[in-house]
């Protein structure tokens, strides 16, 4: 229905005066809570930023940021953000495009959407013990690579509390939840356009170059970024891997909150500003690139 | 068509490696506790610990009472928005997003600034009112998923031409939310609830920074103090993650079952 039609069905009961009244009544208690204990507190994070502890203005807090621990956290954050999502985002779209579009076993999908759905919300603390167990220095993996394949990991220079380990064990709950937001999307790439691209003897690449590619690539690149956050803004699994060793923002601003590090506030909410800001960005730059992209499909 | 059906198998296969063997690997881990054989005496040691069941029950609480918070102020909400005010959905709906895109530590560092002991609202000054905090926290936190789930089950039965009709037959708002809605989107919230007791059950940042006794913490304290318990708890923490998709999964089916036959 469209919006104005919508409207119009709406109005006659909308106009016969209390009736209104209840609407608001269901909907005040949601606007009271997410503005209390999901806007507000964000909000005051971001002033505490630029004020000193004697409430005036400053920008010194900011100004502090720009010191080698943090940058370096800054920079490995982002870098472990990008690539697990850029990586998840790559592996999501090939298993989701192979369950949708690979002619495989029916079964085979309920399956995956399942896992995928356990898999996605399998973070945190759980999944870093399962990866020491799997690639730490006693694990699984680890042992049968060394007796079975002469391969030893530690002497390649792999470690999981790294770059490359957090990478890794971040991808199983990214790759899930990439594969759990494509699959209805490759759903609505209808049979009738690859026919009519094939009759009008588009090449398979043609097909996915022209028609495929951007009509999915909104929802491709609102997922990588929906990903970039997840990994960006992620505590636990950095936090039981590694405890405070490992340099990354959201580990660094945990280890300020409980008072470990710095000893000061302020520059705690300038850390905090900086990560509000970075996945901020993120989604303004997902909306503009979006609506874009929207007036290609139009 | 046999060759370009192999594209696809290898795909799901190396996934399927990727996916199962840290599930494997943890399993075989768990069982190494005793020297020499395979043995269950890591879960011995988990289910025979105090501390295991206290943090487990008190989650388990949260979870419960968060889902609760999250329907009442959801449901409502939603059919609000769906048969009054189809203006105000892009508000919500941006609204109902930001969760997914504020991380978790900062809204609960927010909460640490705002409502700390010497604040205007203070929540933090006892341990009933922190315990509060947490489920808003965590309310935030199931916030798109419980609204995604709701509105959805709210398009599938036509809020607005029920709501007429119960009108029409003298129902007032609380019987047309109670016993019009409610029973309507039923499953569409439990499958919100399974979903958010998931997230909520071994959630760790925010219950650990509001220095709450839930089981996130218990089990970021064993793996900093055992060897073989914390990848037990991750097996145990793998099950229940599974028995709550695995329900919203059954649900869904029951639900497709009843449209089809409807």
């Amino acid at each position: 229905m469209s919006r104005e039609a919508e409207l119009a069905v709406v109005a006659p009961v909308a106009r016969s005066g209390g009736r209104r009244s209840w609407a608001w009544l269901g909907i005040t208690p949601f606007f009271l809570f997410t503005v209390l204990f999901l806007i507000l507190p964000t909000l005051d994070l971001v002033v505490g930023a630029f004020q000193t502890p004697d409430g005036s203005f400053t920008l010194d807090n900011i100004a502090r940021l720009n010191q080698p621990t943090i940058v370096s956290a800054y920079w490995i954050s982002i870098q472990v953000s990008v690539a697990s999502a850029l990586l998840g985002a790559l592996a999501g779209f090939v298993i989701a495009y192979a369950v949708v579009l690979g002619k495989l076993p029916r079964p085979l999908r309920p399956f995956v959407t399942t896992f995928s759905g356990v898999a996605s919300q399998f973070a945190g603390i759980p999944l870093a013990f399962a990866f020491l167990a799997t690639l730490g220095p006693t694990g699984l993996v680890t042992a049968l690579l060394d007796q079975y394949a002469g391969i030893n990991l530690r002497a390649l220079g792999f470690n999981l509390l790294s770059f490359w380990g957090l990478t890794i064990t971040y991808l199983y709950f990214q790759i899930p939840l990439m594969v759990l937001i494509l699959m209805p999307a490759l759903d609505g790439l209808r049979k009738e356009w690859r026919e009519a691209a094939a009759i009008l003897g588009a090449t398979p690449w043609q097909y996915w170059r022209h028609v495929a590619f951007p009509v999915l690539w909104p929802s491709l690149l609102g997922a990588t970024i929906l990903l970039f956050a997840n990994a960006f803004g992620a505590v636990a699994t950095a936090y039981a891997l590694t405890g405070s060793s490992l340099n990354i923002v959201p580990i660094l601003l945990y280890a300020q909150i409980r008072g470990d590090v710095l000893h000061d506030p302020h520059l705690g909410y300038a850390l905090a500003l900086g990560m509000i800001l970075i996945t901020g960005l993120a989604n303004v730059g997902y909306i503009w690139l979006r609506q874009r992209g929207e007036r290609w499909i139009k | 068509m046999k060759t370009s059906r192999l594209g696809p198998w290898l795909i799901i296969l190396l996934g399927a490696i990727y996916f199962i063997v840290p599930l494997i690997a943890t399993f075989e881990f768990s069982l190494r506790k005793r020297r020499g054989e395979y043995s269950f005496d890591a879960y011995r040691w988990v289910f025979a610990d105090n501390r295991f069941i206290e943090s487990f029950s008190y989650s388990t609480f949260v979870a419960l009472v968060t889902i609760l918070v999250g329907v009442v102020l959801v449901v409502p909400a939603a059919y609000a928005v769906r048969v009054r005010m189809p203006r105000l959905r892009p508000v919500v709906e941006f609204v109902t997003l930001l969760p997914l895109v504020i991380p978790p530590i900062i809204i609960v560092f927010g909460y640490l600034r705002l409502y700390n002991s010497s604040s205007w609202l203070p929540m933090t000054s006892s341990p009933r009112a922190t315990d509060l905090l947490l489920v808003f926290a965590y309310a935030t936190l199931a916030l798109p998923y419980m609204y995604r789930a709701v509105d959805t089950g709210m398009r599938s039965i036509d809020a607005r031409t029920l709501t007429e009709a119960a009108q029409s037959l003298g129902a007032g708002w609380l019987t047309i939310m109670l016993r019009v809605i409610l029973p309507n989107v039923r499953v569409a919230l439990l499958s919100g609830a399974f979903l958010t007791f998931a997230i909520v059950i071994g959630e760790f940042t925010m219950a650990s920074l509001l220095d709450r006794p839930a089981f996130g913490p218990y089990m970021q304290n064993i793996g900093a103090n055992r060897a073989y318990e914390p990848s037990a708890l991750a097996i145990i923490a793998f099950v229940v993650t599974w028995a709550c998709m695995g329900l919203i999964q059954l649900l869904g089916r029951g639900r497709r079952q009843s449209v089809a036959a409807a």
